[in-house]
């Protein structure tokens, strides 16, 4: 049946969830820690593409997160462009940069590709610290309201609704990707790249694809992220929140949408949890990294998958 | 003029010294488990802190460098044992993982344990500078290079004329051919670990009174270390040295002639050049696939 397989199937329990999450929501600080675990989960979506499918590290999607966020409150800020067009200009913007940078980064492998995304997202971070006179520098920028054909999005339940669609976009947007011829030479690369070609598949430009793809989703959260918080700092773009992005992909499991979007649920409730233990906060992410790749290196849900299947299979 | 430039190549020197060490630290790993260990930069700042800690506490400054030099070598065994090891034949994307996750674990802890203030040594001899054809060296920064020049030289020895030297670069030329001859790759890599992160502790420690220490001064040194690495070809000693030189020259340079701002961006930019254009770095094997 159609609606059972993950692509109908999926997205429907995921609306059906968002739908139903308000109901437990008690106030707006909840709404507020929602929206910012679906935001983290827009652009664990996309970098899972590239992580998770693609077999490609990068260490520097904070970076984009922060161009589409910083895009977005000089073009509204400076230049007095609608919030929508600031958004998709600076997507483009982005998908721009990342296609420049995407050649050329791509070619490396293992280490040197960890180590020039993660350059690449530092450098991104120290000019927004820097160009104060464009970026306000480390005091960070302030920006309004988003609004959509003439509405404004306000408000925490506002923005609910609207992160919740965005998200399922998403959603929808990756589960396609993947099956598509795009996603069939992306998993062919990742297999082996000698063979990928052998059989015909441009490996180089199909990586450079979804290092795009994968950077916009980045941008369009980044840009939503600014105007809901109404505030940014240069500290969203550091390599610590890189850090953490690539986690939340690895911790939900890779190669796995719907991992990518636990996972992002997860390490973004985790610490308004563990309020209490604040300062702990870093040594519990890091042991959350070590921990997951040693005792299960595909990740909570395919892991979990698996023990599922073997349950069902010993019955 | 040339005063000036004096001063930026003293400077330069004294951070290049250290990049250096951080660079070798990074090749010793690599060349005994083709990991690279993103946690170095952590053994530099262990280093640091606990030195600074123990001093501040009333300990005597060759104890506290002492101790500081022991604790991170613990941990760069505890490393090894408990987060690499279990994992030695994942990805490199997964250790890669692994060692940012202890880089944020034990960056956690120093802030746990000490706290996010600054910390600060004691120059090793007197804050009295010294006057050099209209540009000054402080006494701290000869330190800092001359005990960067004795580890490397202490190295070299270790490497080229003790056994368990030897049995080290054997296992990096060949791993399974070294198990066959009878050396215990294991405990050459446990080695492995704790050598680099003595040399790490080396340069925090040096290094200390002239940068200060926090919890989260290990990231940058770390990374700039590892442009070291990349920039004189993973693997090589002597390139490791000769990159960090390079990246601690130029950084000094171009924060003085250009834009002081942009410090930290300059090992960076140096090396996505080095990566887009000659991969393999300056002294590096130019590696090959196998399909």
């Amino acid at each position: 049946m159609t609606l059972f397989r993950p692509r109908t199937g999926g997205i429907l329990v995921l609306a059906a969830i968002i739908a139903l999450v308000p109901l437990g929501l008690g106030n707006g600080y909840f709404y507020d820690v929602a929206v910012n675990a679906m935001f983290s989960a827009i652009v664990c979506i996309g970098l899972n593409l590239l992580i998770g499918y693609g077999g490609q590290i990068s260490l520097g999607h904070a970076g984009f997160f922060a161009l589409g966020a910083y895009g977005s409150a000089i073009l509204t800020g400076r230049y007095e462009v609608p919030p929508l067009a600031a958004l998709v200009l600076s997507a483009g913007a982005v998908a721009l940069i990342a296609f420049v940078l995407g050649r050329p980064i791509l070619r490396l492998k293992g280490h040197y590709l960890a180590m020039a995304t993660l350059g690449i997202g530092i450098i991104i971070h120290i000019v927004l610290k820097t160009e104060s006179g464009l970026t306000g520098g480390p005091d960070g920028l302030a920006l309004g309201d988003f609004t959509l054909f003439g509405l404004s999005v306000s408000g925490e339940r506002d923005w609910y609704w609207m992160a919740g669609g965005v998200l399922l976009l998403a959603v929808w947007l990756s589960l396609n990707l993947i099956d598509s011829p795009l996603g069939r030479a992306l998993r062919a690369v990742h297999g082996s790249e000698a063979g990928a070609e052998a059989a015909g598949v441009d490996s180089s430009g199909t990586k450079v694809r979804v290092f795009v793809i994968s950077a916009v989703f980045a941008s369009v959260a980044g840009s939503l992220f600014a105007h809901k918080n109404g505030f940014i700092t240069p500290d969203i773009g550091s390599f610590f929140h890189s850090a953490e992005l690539v986690t939340m992909v690895v911790l939900g499991g890779m190669a796995s949408t719907f991992g990518a979007l636990v996972g992002a649920v997860i390490l973004t409730l985790l610490p308004q949890v563990l309020a209490s233990f604040e300062q702990y906060e870093a040594m519990i992410l890091g042991a959350i990294m070590m921990g997951t790749m040693i005792f299960m290196p595909k990740g909570l849900l395919p892991s979990l998958a698996g023990l599922i299947r073997r349950w069902r299979g010993e019955r | 003029m040339f005063a000036e430039f004096l001063q930026y190549l003293f400077s330069g020197l004294t951070s290049g010294a250290i990049y250096a060490l951080a660079g070798l630290g990074f090749a010793i790993i690599y060349n005994a488990s083709n990991v690279i260990n993103f946690a170095q930069g952590e053994f530099i700042m262990i280093g640091g802190m606990t030195a600074a800690s123990l001093v501040a506490a009333g300990t005597p400054l060759w104890l506290a460098v002492a101790l500081a030099l022991v604790v991170a070598m613990l941990v760069g065994i505890a490393l090894e044992r408990l987060a690499i090891e279990p994992a030695r034949d994942s990805d490199v994307v997964t250790i890669v993982i692994i060692t940012i996750g202890a880089s944020i674990f034990l960056r956690g802890a120093a802030q746990v344990i000490w706290d996010k203030e600054f910390h600060s040594l004691p120059a090793f001899s007197g804050e009295t500078p010294i006057a050099l054809s209209g540009a000054t060296l402080m006494p701290q920064s000869l330190w800092v290079i001359g005990s960067s020049a004795l580890a490397i030289a202490a190295l070299w020895w270790f490497f080229n004329r003790t056994l368990f030297g030897k049995a080290m670069l054997a296992t990096s030329h060949n791993r399974l051919a070294a198990q066959l001859v009878g050396i215990g790759v294991k405990r050459v890599l446990l080695a492995s670990f704790a050598l680099s992160a003595l040399l790490g502790a080396v340069a925090g420690v040096v290094v200390t009174p002239i940068t200060f220490t926090s919890y989260e001064s290990g990231i940058m040194l770390g990374l700039k270390g590892f442009s070291a690495a990349v920039l004189g070809g993973l693997g090589s000693g002597l390139g490791a040295i000769v990159g960090g030189l390079i990246v601690g020259l130029v950084e000094a340079l171009a924060s003085g002639y250009l834009s002081s701002a942009y410090k930290d961006a300059i090992a960076f930019i140096i090396i996505l050049f080095v990566l887009f254009f000659m991969p393999s770095g300056l002294f590096g094997r130019r590696g090959t696939d196998r399909v």
